[in-house]
């Protein structure tokens, strides 16, 4: 859904998304991360199940909730890749032990 | 910089480093107060200038002269020595000033003489059919990506919806050589009667020029539909196409891969009302403003808002209320320090107030886009139709407040921020009385989510640990 301008290629970080590896620029918050590497949402409500991608990119909605190096609800578009970051999406409602 | 390499104690915290916390740090460091900015994002500039001294975006054009005018004041900000704190969420606000603040997975617990509140504008919701699915973002978001991350939307782009920013977004992806293959301006046929009394001062203002001819260069590259008074995102997954009606005509459906809404800015109010600050209704701007004083002082002593939180009215202003709350806080602290200029700080703010209430009255979004009905997500955390919300005022719910106890409306992680002036007025609205009389939803600490980890972590009484172990 988004592309980047030739002018704003830049040095790259690997993180993993979901396990699989990725590179982003160095830079980024992980909100744009996702989006730069084409993901078309980022999670699941818990709600009803429905797929959701970052909405405002300034730390208000909420719509960019991932768990980062292991902790839950961290908001993707206030945080900037580092190299051997682990990104996960979550899906749907947490469970008990999870 | 971690949470433990603060001081107890400052004299001023600065919460927010757009224009008008950075312009208050600044004149508090020049002064020789002791002080300290705490931001969220991980460089200075907030969302106007967001990422000024980052940004990958080289050709200096292709933002615009008016972003660049950013990096004089994140200059005189660094020759200054000002305490900055980035990635630093301020979660808590006490009237006696205690600050909760959290710094990379850590929080604490600090004290100021004064604060000022610079913590800015976000988005008006804007709640129509489709507008949580993925493709669907703001206009804000949308430059915040091309200013952070040099991106630009990939495939058929819309942008809809009504202000200044809309058109600025349009003109600043035309030069960045992406597409537009849209604008659906919501801007109602009525706003140019209710603002032509206004006119003149607007055409005595900084803002006319510029308004001008960023209005004409859109025109040259896109395909501008005016008078969109019915607006919806179709997708089941992800937004496919977005459709809009003009007043009664037929709908028309147009492919789209993102959809990029936005309909003005407001006071982003969550730590202002936290801690208990008197806000009232503004029916011109529609939002909850701060009852405030000439050097943004509030209902709670020592205790000032600066910038857009203050009342929308743009950088310029912002920075000027930057630098009188500054002085006023230096002055209550220090009173024999030279402050900035006063007179100076003042004019410039007249300046730059001239031709708003213009702005205000000419881009006051339509009602249909402000209050949706039927299945419409109102609440996006919670997933709360604009019907349930009709639902619950009919059985006799009559506030926000007592919404939550029914529907969860608002207490999801935005924490009402995408929801809060959507519910005030459909409730209003059903009940014929004005948004004042309803108010908005008490908001409470942390305003910002923390882990269990750092509250457990902070330092506690020996009084308050007995109070909860037992023995």
């Amino acid at each position: 859904m988004f592309q980047r301008l030739l002018e704003s290629q830049g040095a790259m970080v690997r993180v993993t998304i979901d396990g699989q590896p990725y590179e982003a620029r160095d830079g980024d918050t992980v909100a744009a991360a996702l989006l730069a590497a084409g993901f078309d949402h980022c999670r699941t409500t818990p709600v009803s199940g429905a797929a959701r991608s970052p909405y405002c990119m300034m730390g208000v909605c909420f719509d960019c909730l991932v768990t980062i190096d292991g902790t839950g609800n961290r908001q993707g578009c206030l945080i900037r890749v580092r190299d051997g970051m682990r990104i996960t999406m979550q899906r749907g409602k947490r469970e008990l032990g999870q | 910089m971690s949470a433990g390499d603060l001081r107890d104690h400052y004299d001023v915290v600065v919460v927010g480093a757009g224009p008008a916390g950075l312009a208050a740090a600044t004149a508090c460091a020049r002064a020789g107060v002791s002080s300290v900015l705490f931001d969220e994002q991980a460089s200075p500039g907030g969302q106007i200038y967001r990422s000024i001294t980052d940004t990958p975006v080289k050709n200096e054009s292709l933002l615009g002269p008016d972003y660049w005018e950013g990096g004089r004041l994140v200059a005189a900000f660094v020759k200054s020595g000002a305490r900055y704190v980035p990635g630093a969420t301020v979660w808590s606000l006490t009237p006696e000033r205690e600050i909760g603040v959290s710094i990379g997975g850590g929080s604490r617990l600090l004290s100021a003489g004064r604060v000022i509140l610079a913590t800015g504008a976000l988005e008006r919701p804007f709640p129509i059919p489709g507008w949580t699915l993925p493709g669907v973002m703001t206009a804000g978001a949308g430059q915040v990506l091309l200013k952070s991350a040099g991106l630009v939307p990939r495939g058929p782009t819309i942008l809809a919806g009504s202000g200044p920013l809309l058109w600025l977004l349009a003109a600043q992806y035309l030069r960045a050589g992406a597409k537009v293959d849209a604008l659906l301006d919501s801007t109602p046929a009525g706003n140019r009667a209710a603002a032509l009394p206004h006119l003149p001062s607007f055409l005595f203002s900084p803002y006319f020029a510029k308004g001008l001819s960023l209005l004409r260069s859109v025109k040259r590259g896109v395909r501008v539909i005016d008078h969109v008074t019915e607006l919806r995102a179709v997708g089941d997954a992800k937004m496919q196409a977005v459709s809009y009606r003009r007043d009664d005509g037929a709908e028309v459906t147009l492919l789209a891969a993102s959809l990029l809404l936005h309909q003005g800015v407001v006071p982003n109010v969550n730590l202002a009302m936290s801690v208990g600050i008197e806000h009232r209704w503004d029916e011109h701007q529609l939002c909850w403003n701060p009852v405030l004083d000439a050097f943004g002082r509030t209902s709670v002593e020592g205790i000032a808002i600066a910038g857009d939180g203050a009342g929308i009215a743009g950088a310029q202003v912002a920075e000027q209320r930057g630098v009188l709350a500054a002085i006023q806080a230096i002055r209550a602290l220090a009173a024999d320090t030279t402050t900035p200029d006063e007179a100076a700080a003042h004019s410039v703010l007249r300046k730059y107030t001239r031709g708003r209430f213009f702005l205000d009255l000419l881009y006051r979004p339509a009602k249909q886009f402000r209050q949706p009905q039927g299945s419409t997500i109102v609440c996006r955390c919670e997933e709360i139709t604009a019907q349930q919300i009709n639902d619950t005022v009919a059985l006799g719910c009559p506030g926000p407040n007592q919404m939550k106890s029914f529907l969860r409306c608002g207490m999801g992680p935005c924490q009402g921020r995408l929801c809060g002036l959507t519910v005030t007025e459909l409730i209003a609205e059903a009940r014929g009385v004005s948004p004042q009389d309803v108010g908005y939803y008490r908001l409470r600490p942390p305003v910002k989510p923390i882990t269990v980890a750092e509250l457990a972590a902070l330092p506690k009484t020996e009084a308050a640990v007995k109070a909860v172990v037992r023995i």
